[in-house]
């Protein structure tokens, strides 16, 4: 992973990224909310975005998925350059799974359609095909009981797991993850890292956003730290956490350099 | 000063009486459909769509809220009449109706749709889903369950207004009772009994709407809950 520093560029960005960002500024309004941000996700990888809150995260994850226009800077995700407009729309979907806070299930369909919807209107799948894709991706998260059963009838950990399960129907080639443990109890944060973790150790990359340092730190293996629209840190899990460079990330993670 | 009722007329008046509720059913039936599908397009229309289509149907749904549906139905007829096209009584009615009812449902179809949380789209959109896909799969449904109380009382009510559609002689319900009470001289008897029609046609209305929704929203049926 290449990163930069309140600019400065650390590393030589690798040939391989499958998920390259560069230099990217974003602008709500006036207010700057990507200030130059880069960083290159090679794949396999599972790298943690953390920060305070309203340092960019969540909007450097959006406009990775073209969900937010960039003003400046380049993006290149799988091949597919995004951040300016509609353009490749289709091919990026294909690649690029998104699971958010809030599980944004679609609460009138069951768990089965709410998985197999895209199968068949996107993937173009039969209805047995994407019935038995449903229940495989269900079975990997634990939830082949619940194809019948109503978003509302799940606990919210249920929910993020279907969520996951999905977009990992489609077989992304990126997963990116916006805080999708925020909203859960902890004992319901468990099980969902947990099938995050199993999806690591299957070789998915993923890119996550998140606030669980503990699990950030046993799981991902880059991690980046965000302060004010900036990439402020970034590197290897391990060595990040034991020798923090900035008296920024130093404080954030508790050890008030 | 006792007034006597007397419904003998009934007796060979009766079936005239059905047939002019049957004629009421199958001009608001279709009106309804079609007002339906008219409304539900204007409303995408109206939430989704540019500053030119948004500003269309607003135009169109405010002329429509604020002129009399009478006045409607003389537009359409005398209008279509004087571009030298001829068109029965019923089928002005027909479109008359379909416009008024096109209008009610696009306000009441875009509370429905304003009220799906925008994260849903996006989570179409992650997923691939098309705009039209989306709008089909993931709007529609659950904006139409959130509105379908209005939007049934609102089709009831076009039922019932579909009696000034008999200024136009279209032959439904309150036009046959026009007829007969002139032939008869028995207003207050006919009038009660179209009345007490029109009631009962309320009524399995509603009760087939009921089970529209039955079908319509599974989810609703299985769990009894509210969206
Ligand atoms: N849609 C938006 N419109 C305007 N400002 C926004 C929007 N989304 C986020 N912001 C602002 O951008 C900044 C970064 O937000 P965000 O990316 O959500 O931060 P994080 O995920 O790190 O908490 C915040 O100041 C936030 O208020
Ligand atoms: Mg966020």
């Amino acid at each position: 992973m290449a990163f930069d520093a309140n600019g400065a560029v650390l590393a030589e960005p690798q040939g391989d990224a499958v998920v390259k960002v560069r230099d990217v500024v974003k602008f709500f309004g006036q207010l700057k909310v990507l200030d130059g941000v880069s960083l290159d996700v090679k794949a396999g990888d599972m790298v943690a975005i953390i920060g305070r809150s309203g340092s960019g995260k969540s909007t450097l994850l959006r406009c990775m998925n073209g969900l937010e226009d960039i003003q400046e800077g380049k993006i290149v995700i799988c091949g597919h350059e995004v951040g300016y407009g509609q353009s490749n729309r289709a091919d990026l979907r294909r690649d690029v799974g998104m699971v958010f806070q809030s599980y944004n299930l679609f609460p009138h369909l069951t768990v089965q359609r709410n998985i197999t919807l895209a199968l068949t209107l996107v993937k173009k799948k039969s209805k047995a095909e994407a019935q038995r894709l449903a229940e495989q991706v269900l079975d990997q998260v634990g939830l082949a009981d619940k194809m019948l059963s109503y978003p509302e009838q799940l606990s919210g950990g249920q929910q993020q797991r279907v969520a996951i399960a999905r977009s990992l129907a489609l077989s992304p080639q990126v997963m990116l993850f916006d805080e999708v443990t925020s909203a859960l109890d902890p004992e319901l944060t468990v099980e969902v890292l947990r099938v995050m973790e199993d999806l690591a150790k299957g070789g998915m990359t993923m890119i996550l956003v998140t606030h669980e340092m503990a699990f950030a730190q046993r799981v991902a293996n880059q991690v980046v730290f965000m302060h004010k629209g900036k990439v402020w840190e970034a590197g290897p899990t391990r060595e990040l956490f034991s020798s923090p460079k900035t008296s920024e990330f130093a404080q954030f993670i508790g050890t008030g350099l | 000063m006792a007034y006597k009722f007397n419904f003998s007329f009934l007796a060979d008046r009766w079936p005239a009486f059905l047939e002019g509720a049957w004629l009421t059913v199958q001009l608001t039936v279709t009106s309804i459909a079609l007002g339906f599908l008219v409304g539900t397009i204007c409303a995408v229309l109206r939430v989704y769509g540019n500053g030119l289509t948004r500003r269309i149907v607003g135009a169109y749904v405010e002329i429509i809220r604020n002129t009399p549906l009478l006045v409607q139905m003389f537009i359409v007829y005398f209008g279509i009449a004087s571009l030298g096209v001829k068109l029965s009584a019923e089928v002005s009615a027909v479109i008359a109706l379909v416009i008024n009812a096109g209008a009610y449902t696009t306000e009441i179809m875009r509370a429905g749709i304003e009220s799906i949380s925008k994260t849903q789209l996006e989570a179409a959109d992650c997923l691939g889903l098309s705009r039209f896909d989306t709008i089909v799969h993931v709007v529609l449904l659950p904006a139409m369950e959130r509105v379908y109380p209005a939007l049934s009382s609102q089709f009831v009510l076009l039922m019932l207004a579909s009696s000034v559609t008999s200024q136009i002689s279209a032959e439904e319900l309150t036009a046959v009772a026009n007829v007969i009470q002139s032939d008869t001289y028995r207003s207050f008897e006919v009038y009660l009994i179209v009345a007490a029609l029109y009631i009962s046609l309320s009524f399995v209305y509603r009760f087939l709407f009921t089970l529209t929704g039955m079908i319509l929203f599974v989810r609703r049926r299985k769990l009894g809950t509210a969206l």
